[in-house]
């Protein structure tokens, strides 16, 4: 609690405490007037105060001005009257307990959401004659050397040059297993160092760095406000002169009536005391307050399972998505290769592949990396002897004094071995021992672990759309298509043709519904800004991604698409629930304020209830975790 | 030119009105109030002054609660 509201809560306490004591207390005429007026200053001054303040700016109808009128109403029918001064007073703690805990709980889950997101680094401790300095980041130049100790955030991006560790990146990617680092790694600001000291030469200006980008981002998101922000805006607009013109018809007409009819009496004062109660019970809080609310929690909720949308209004568009557009390379596969196929002829399927790696040992070429990432093991160098390597063919090797043949058809040939024939997609790379063919093995590039349940799950949220693009060859993409289940694809397209064809598809598209692109963001930048919402993956260090799309992945799990969709979905029922109860709860109040079956009371006891459930609804939104 | 400041605003309802009654100064092009994250986004429009534009928007939202305040 701020100190602010520290003071309300004991002035709450104080005045009621008051109050209960004034009902035992057996007075009347002017001085249990006088002695009401002791709790009703406590708790209301500042009101009465706020009411003055707000008519000398000319704001008129404010909520403090009607809080001033209808409790001083309230005051003077007691006076005139039957000496009741107990709803002026209670109304006021009320109204004032309602602000309290809105401003308190509020507060809290903005405290709370914006923990999520908090990774501004403080300090940067730069050496300087041998002696550590703590200082501002934003004056450390690139290609500083900054020292990190653990259990602090690194500041700006840049390269360990001395020490390993691990670090925390969940704040950046979202995901959980620490990452180890050592020298020559290349690290991103905002992860937390976990274990040893580590010494980072910096790679850029701190305002550049992953962690003041992504910072800005968040808090910009702020100022794309969604349609039903905007339709708030626009429903107060309505909504305040119509209170405002039925207050006065409630206060004036069914008086002018009364008297225009023979044998009744205008009662004035009951009318003008309905007036007053209804305007007070009109306040739109809950709506105001529970909207704005529910898209902050969910951009909190997605920002911490590690998906950054740039504003509210993505996150509701995410929701009246109707097509989703894969780029192929880097989004639905590895975008490395890996070894697919092994295909030994006359000898075992192990002996292939360690010929192959032995023999592409020294070649930096990625297919011979593959070979060594398959192969697993460290390769025994006693064994290898000349290599001789032809360009575009492959490599000659001798291993363990025999001569392993390893390259492409075109090699064979030259060697006179007849090879196997083989339809399938990827690189072939085969393998002869001594003059023999031995087989082959198929490298490809693979559809990452999740893409396939990626689709599945796009397909069951209703996402019946779904297209791969590709710059690829038409066998490759198709195989990739096949093996994660999406079956419109366009391959070999220039970056321009898929301009278009995106743009073809969002002209199909129904109206209101919208064409969801995903990428790397490396050479798709154009499709993602052309797109309805452009989502780019891996966004941790890619400047363009963060920069042209619209919402963020900070790794590159496919699966993050169909849960982005579904907290918006979240989001958007959240803020449908909170629009349609609060507005009928209000109605209901307004009719009953104003045909005189509820007091001041209901009324305002009716408006903090809806807006703490429309709080607490809202901040659901916040667990988007298990979504 | 855009800029975002961190302001200090209590209620929700008032921040909207801010927001309303800061759209109407002059050099201003578009204005966003964000109550969940205090922030407000100013966009100018091209020549005019930062600090007098801030300190005029400053003295309307004043008008609307007391204690707002922006950083400026």
């Amino acid at each position: 609690m701020t100190k602010k509201q520290k003071k309300m809560l004991s002035r709450i306490l104080f005045s009621a405490a008051g109050l209960a004591a004034l009902t035992f207390a057996d007075t009347d005429g002017l001085l249990r007037f006088f002695l009401y007026l002791i709790p009703y200053f406590i708790i209301g001054y500042d009101i009465l105060f706020d009411a003055v303040f707000g008519i000398l700016n000319g704001r008129i109808f404010d909520e403090n001005f009607l809080m001033a009128v209808a409790t001083v109403g309230a005051l003077a029918l007691g006076l005139s009257g039957n000496g009741n001064y107990t709803e002026a007073v209670a109304v006021m703690l009320l109204y004032q307990t309602g602000e309290l805990f809105q401003g308190y709980a509020v507060g809290k889950s903005r405290k709370s959401i914006s923990g999520l997101m908090d990774i501004r680094p403080d300090h940067a401790n730069i050496e300087n004659d041998g002696v550590l300095l703590s200082v501002d980041p934003s004056q450390v130049e690139p290609g500083s050397v900054i020292t990190v100790h653990p259990g602090e955030r690194i500041p700006i991006d840049g390269c360990v040059v001395c020490g390993s560790s691990s670090l925390d990146t969940r704040a950046l990617t979202g995901e959980s297993l620490p990452r180890d680092v050592a020298v020559g790694d290349e690290v991103f600001s905002g992860s937390i160092n976990l274990i040893g000291v580590l010494k980072i030469m910096t790679a850029k200006r701190f305002e550049e760095s992953t962690a003041s980008r992504i910072l800005e981002l968040v808090e910009n998101a702020a100022s794309r406000k969604s349609k039903s922000e905007n339709f708030i805006s626009s429903f107060a607009r309505i909504y305040t002169p119509v209170v405002c013109i039925s207050a006065l018809l409630l206060a004036a007409l069914p008086p002018i009536i009364s008297i225009a009819l023979p044998n009744t009496s205008p009662m004035w004062s009951v009318w003008l005391y309905r007036a007053l109660t209804f305007l007070v019970a009109s306040c739109p809080c809950a709506l105001v307050i529970s909207i704005p609310l529910t898209f902050f929690a969910g951009i909190g909720g997605a920002g911490k399972a590690g998906i950054l949308i740039k504003g509210a209004s993505y996150l509701e568009a995410l929701s009246k998505t109707s097509c989703v557009v894969f780029d192929k390379t880097g989004t639905l596969t590895e975008g490395s290769f890996k070894v697919t196929k092994l295909c030994p002829a006359g000898i075992p399927g192990e002996k292939l592949l360690e010929y192959a790696a032995f023999a592409e040992y020294a070649s930096s070429h990625p297919i011979a990396k593959s070979l060594m990432s398959e192969y697993g093991e460290s390769v025994d160098t006693q064994r290898i002897g000349e290599i001789t390597e032809l360009a575009g063919k492959g490599v000659i090797s001798s291993v363990d004094g025999r001569r392993i043949a390893v390259g492409n058809k075109r090699l064979m040939e030259h060697l006179g071995i007849k090879c196997a024939d083989c339809v399938c997609h990827g690189t072939v790379v085969h393998v002869a021992a001594d003059g023999d063919y031995a087989g082959y093995i198929v490298i490809s590039d693979v559809p990452k672990v999740n893409a396939a349940e990626a689709v599945e799950r796009l397909n069951e949220l209703g996402i019946k759309d779904i297209v791969m693009l590709t710059g690829d060859r038409k066998e490759s993409a198709d195989a990739i298509a096949r093996d994660v289940g999406i079956s419109k694809v366009y391959s070999e397209l220039l970056p321009d043709g898929k301009v278009e064809l995106t743009e073809r598809l969002i002209e199909k598209a129904k109206r209101g519904s919208k064409v969801v692109f995903v990428g790397d963001g490396i050479n798709d930048a154009p499709v993602l800004s052309r797109a309805d919402i452009g989502i780019a993956m891996g966004g941790v260090g890619s400047e363009a991604a963060i920069e042209g799309a619209d919402i963020v992945l900070m790794d590159d799990d496919p699966l993050k698409i169909p849960k982005a969709i579904r907290i918006s979905k979240k989001c958007l029922a959240i803020v449908m629930q909170n629009t349609i109860f609060a507005i009928t709860v209000k109605v209901c109040s307004l009719i009953l304020v104003g045909t005189g079956l509820a007091g001041m009371w209901l009324a305002i006891f009716a408006d903090v209830g809806v807006m703490i459930l429309a709080i607490l609804n809202a901040a659901r939104a916040l667990a988007a975790k298990n979504t | 030119m855009k800029k975002t400041y961190k302001i200090e605003v209590d209620c929700a309802n008032c921040a909207l009105k801010m927001e309303t009654l800061a759209k109407k100064e002059a050099g201003v092009k578009d204005v966003q109030i964000s109550f969940m994250s205090q922030r407000m986004t100013v966009e100018f429009l091209d020549g005019a002054d930062e600090q007098t534009v801030m300190n005029s928007i400053l003295k309307r939202c004043k008008k609307v609660e007391r204690d707002a305040f922006i950083y400026f």
